[in-house]
């Protein structure tokens, strides 16, 4: 017995020892502290190329999904966690803007990027990327049933795709919530309860998450479940196409992209207000807007790049498609509107 | 005792003083600025009172799926804590360890598992469906309620099994004896003399689960639906997505005062009386099954355990070795395949990525963070008994607020590590012990739990006989507590090792990139469409199983010989 306490007390002074030695920097690089959510990637080589360059050391700091690292960064306000914080997208600008916790910053590269991306007028928040959260079908499902591909939002209501779709509940999940705002833009908020209920009684399936719509409930994921129609992402295709065991000559699912069937997400960086290193904040948020990284976020993000100098890889062109009229809302209607859409489609559709 | 009076008082006051600083420091403090900052935000917005009563509805199911849960998984585990305490079997050991693995398991691969096995194209329902020519699954098990308590049994058989099966193992059996030779029936005997004295680890073990089942979270999400919710949910849901932080702050006051009435209530139930029981040869009771009966009963139990609890977990590693190409349009059929592709696909790093995590080094986190916690939990639970030992009447309240975390929202929590632990040198950036911290929070009440009545079943008579032989007060301990105790506290280790390896919930809050957690990897994998992306998580969930698998089976061969076969 004493024998193990000593062993366990070794083991833990050496874990203890090798946390105090990493954190002490060799040859005093600063840091640079950016909060994201969890779906942030980037290439290694791409991140240590901008690390040398301005002499930083980068620090993630995941904080969940954009709702929780948002709900972070609004209560550390005044002495903020991070120096810059990405991933608040249009659903929650309006939040992020009226906490005021960015100090605007107006990057030479906003230039080229198209304004119907740049939301906010201060320039607080700047678009990086952008995604359409779309309905994904299951491809050999309607060709192997001669079923028509639904071209509105109203279709989905036709008895012949009753029980067919899986969506997320927009109380839980940000794509959720991207499709409910979706049927808003279409229906306007008169008439997107009853388009809601129509779906209902056309045997909508509503799960909690993402995770169980595509791979318990989705027919063409690996999960094989029993809806060939689930709501996920335009970019889903490509990275099943990307992430399949054995090479695919064609992706085994595709997006319906008809007029407003699609809600398009754009995501923001911003200088978070009380930063310390305001000079490589802006450098780092220059560099998330230059072709270098824009280039390298679609396979690592699965998201577009707002820098039309940025070319796609061809993946993504072969199978990503474009709606040609996704749905939009104004951020600051989404804010003002918000709670009470989402109670009131819990109270109708839910209870 | 009196003898050495300063220093024993010293002494004393130290053992609740420690398990309440880490209290005050990290449990309180932490949830007190949250709330705090809830309460500011609701003077500066006015709460509505409806959406407060709306928020409040889950109160109702969160209690009576909890008591139902607690139930059923008290009717699985009692019995199987008799067996397991009194035969001898074949393969116990491995039953043992495969049925303390579910609790580890994070909900997500949970949930994989039990999809695997009933989901609506599950092994069951494709079978069924094949063997009956059915158009749709005959079963349903997401988005229903019976899912919920199926999950929560999954989880929670274990803490009864262990804790309830410790305690027994250890009775002396010449009181049952006793009871029979003067004419009791079994039934009697069981219902006037074991059960009573079996009460304090029962009562133990149902605290544990119900708290477990009440504060349900990712089970209620996942396998529950959109149709049901708890506190812990909509707490959840009004932080992170209503942004409503005032009336999540007063949803969690609301549960942890639910957790402080329960927790009291089982406390004076529980405190009343000590029964002094003579320490037996462990072992002492065991035996084979010799009658017809008792194999009927041990193969019974064995092979519902085994249907219940290793079965899911079954699935889920089965199908991380199968590829399910599905046959063209077809939703019902599937040619499987054997691969190994996804576990050598973990040791890739396809595109590059900088939060790319190698299998191995997330291992190695996952172990530092479960033995940390493990000593964290084990000195804080140990402080705690003996704090409570010497001092029943006033120091019965410290029993209360060490379990009290087990009640405390996770979200809620969570976010108050955050803005607490903001500056050097205890900042969540840079100290990573916090998430051992936090997980010996949840950890601590289960230590407490598995040795209060094993501590208090001492019989005094050993102690005093020790000292007047001449003992020390520190020799009394290693001669007389530490011995008895060595099983309870075995049962605590592997609890508290257990809760660690698989937590998530404040891992991620506290996780930073460079330290990734196996969990953490897990639902990074998950959270991607793609088939090599869905392999990889049951791979590395897998992993996660047989690791600690592995741990557990090391643990209790750590006993001393003689030991090793309850």
């Amino acid at each position: 017995m004493k024998n193990k306490l000593i062993l366990i007390f070794i083991v833990v002074s050496f874990a203890l020892a090798s946390c105090q030695a990493k954190s002490i920097p060799t040859d005093e690089p600063v840091t640079l502290t950016v909060m994201t959510h969890d779906s942030f990637a980037a290439s290694a080589d791409v991140i240590a190329a901008f690390e040398q360059a301005n002499n930083v050391k980068l620090v993630f700091l995941k904080s969940g999904d954009a709702g929780a690292a948002l709900n972070r960064a609004i209560l550390s306000k005044g002495s903020p966690q991070a120096d810059v914080l990405y991933g608040v997208d249009n659903t929650l600008l309006s939040r992020a803007l009226d906490e005021g916790i960015y100090e605007s910053y107006e990057s030479p590269l906003l230039a080229k990027i198209p304004t119907e991306f740049k939301m906010d007028a201060s320039n607080s928040a700047l678009p990086v990327d952008y995604g359409d959260v779309c309905i994904n079908y299951d491809k050999a499902f309607f060709a192997a049933h001669n079923l028509a591909i639904p071209q509105t939002l109203t279709d989905l209501t036709e008895p012949k795709y009753k029980g067919l779709l899986v969506v997320e509940n927009p109380t839980n999940s940000s794509t959720g919530l991207a499709f409910l705002f979706a049927t808003i833009a279409e229906y306007g908020a008169e008439g997107y309860i009853a388009y809601w209920q129509q779906l209902k009684e056309n045997g909508l399936v509503i799960v909690n998450d993402w995770n169980t719509a595509y791979y318990t409930n989705f027919s063409a994921s690996s999960g094989h479940g029993p809806q060939p129609m689930a709501l996920s992402y335009a970019s889903s295709p490509p990275v099943e196409v990307i992430y399949a065991a054995t090479p695919l000559d064609d992706a085994p699912t595709a997006s319906l992209v008809g007029k407003n069937m699609c809600f398009r997400q754009i995501e923001f960086v911003g200088i978070l207000k009380g930063t310390q290193h305001r000079e490589l904040a802006e450098k780092f948020v220059d560099f998330m807007l230059s072709v270098q990284f824009q280039e390298d976020m679609p396979l690592q993000m699965f998201m577009y790049p707002v820098n039309p100098d940025a070319s796609l890889p061809d993946v993504f062109i072969k199978y990503t498609q474009t709606p040609d009229h996704p749905a939009t809302l104004d951020p600051a209607v989404i804010a003002a509107n918000r709670d009470q859409w989402l109670n009131d489609w819990t109270e109708a559709i839910l209870h | 005792m009196s003898a050495n009076g300063k220093s024993g008082r010293l002494g004393r006051t130290l053992l609740w003083l420690i398990p309440l600083a880490f209290l005050a420091a990290f449990f309180f403090l932490p949830l007190g600025k949250i709330l705090a900052t809830a309460a500011r935000s609701a003077l500066e917005n006015e709460l509505g009172l409806s959406s407060f009563k709306q928020a409040l509805s889950p109160l109702w199911f969160t209690t009576w799926q909890a008591a139902l849960s607690t139930v059923l998984t008290l009717l699985l585990g009692l019995p199987s804590a008799y067996l397991y305490s009194h035969y001898r079997f074949r393969g116990k050991r491995l039953m043992r360890t495969l049925t303390t693995l579910p609790f580890i398991l994070p909900t997500v691969v949970a949930v994989a598992g039990f999809t695997a096995l009933l989901g609506p194209r599950g092994l069951l329902n494709l079978g069924l469906m094949k063997l009956f020519g059915l158009d749709q699954p005959p079963i349903m098990f997401m988005n229903t309620l019976w899912g919920i308590l199926l999950v929560h049994v999954f989880y929670n058989t274990t803490i009864v099994l262990r804790v309830v099966g410790s305690a027994w193992s250890q009775l002396d059996p010449r009181w049952e004896q006793t009871a029979r030779m003067l004419g009791a029936s079994k039934r009697q005997a069981l219902r006037e003399v074991t059960l009573p004295l079996l009460r304090p680890s029962i009562l133990a073990a149902t605290l544990l689960v119900f708290l477990f089942d009440f504060t349900s979270f990712g089970v209620i999400l996942m396998v529950g639906g959109p149709y049901f919710s708890t506190l812990e949910v909509a707490i959840y849901q009004q932080t992170m997505s209503l942004f409503n932080l005032p009336l999540a702050g007063i949803l969690a006051v609301v549960q942890l005062l639910c957790t402080f009435v329960i927790t009291w209530i089982y406390s004076k139930i529980n405190g009343i009386r000590r029964v002094p029981l003579m320490p037996r040869l462990e072992g002492e009771i065991l035996r084979q099954a010799r009658s017809l009966k008792e194999k009927v009963a041990l193969c019974g139990m064995n092979s519902l355990l085994a249907l219940l609890l290793v079965a899911p977990m079954l699935a889920l590693v089965l199908r991380s070795f199968l590829r399910l190409a599905a046959d063209q349009g077809n939703r019902g059929s599937f040619t499987p395949g054997f691969t190994l592709q996804y576990y050598t696909q973990l040791f890739v790093n396809s595109n590059q990525s900088i939060f790319y995590v190698p299998p191995v080094s997330a291992a190695l986190n996952s172990l530092l963070f479960a033995l940390l916690t493990v000593v964290f939990s084990l000195v804080l639970g140990t402080l705690t008994v003996y704090a409570i030992f010497h001092n029943q009447r006033s120091q019965r309240w410290l029993d209360v607020l060490i379990t009290l975390p087990l009640g405390a929202s996770a979200v809620t929590l969570g976010l108050g590590f955050v803005i607490t632990f903001n500056r050097a040198p205890l900042n969540v950036r840079h100290f990573p012990l916090l998430i051992p911290i936090a997980h010996a929070l949840v950890a601590t009440p289960f230590v407490v739990r598995s040795l209060q009545p094993a501590l208090n079943s001492i019989p005094t008579s050993l102690r005093q006989a020790a000292s007047v032989l001449g003992a020390s007060p520190v020799n009394v301990w290693r001669k007389v507590d530490r011995p008895l105790l060595r099983r309870p506290m075995l049962v605590a280790a592997i609890f508290a090792f257990t809760i660690s390896l698989g937590e998530f919930g404040a891992t991620s809050f506290l996780a930073r990139p460079e330290t990734p957690t196996l969990p953490v990897a897990i639902y990074r994998y998950i959270s991607m469409p793609g088939e090599l992306n869905y392999g990889q998580a049951l791979a590395m969930s897998t992993l996660l199983l047989v690791l600690c698998g592995l741990s557990i089976y090391l643990l209790e061969k750590l006993q001393p010989e003689g030991m090793n076969e309850i």
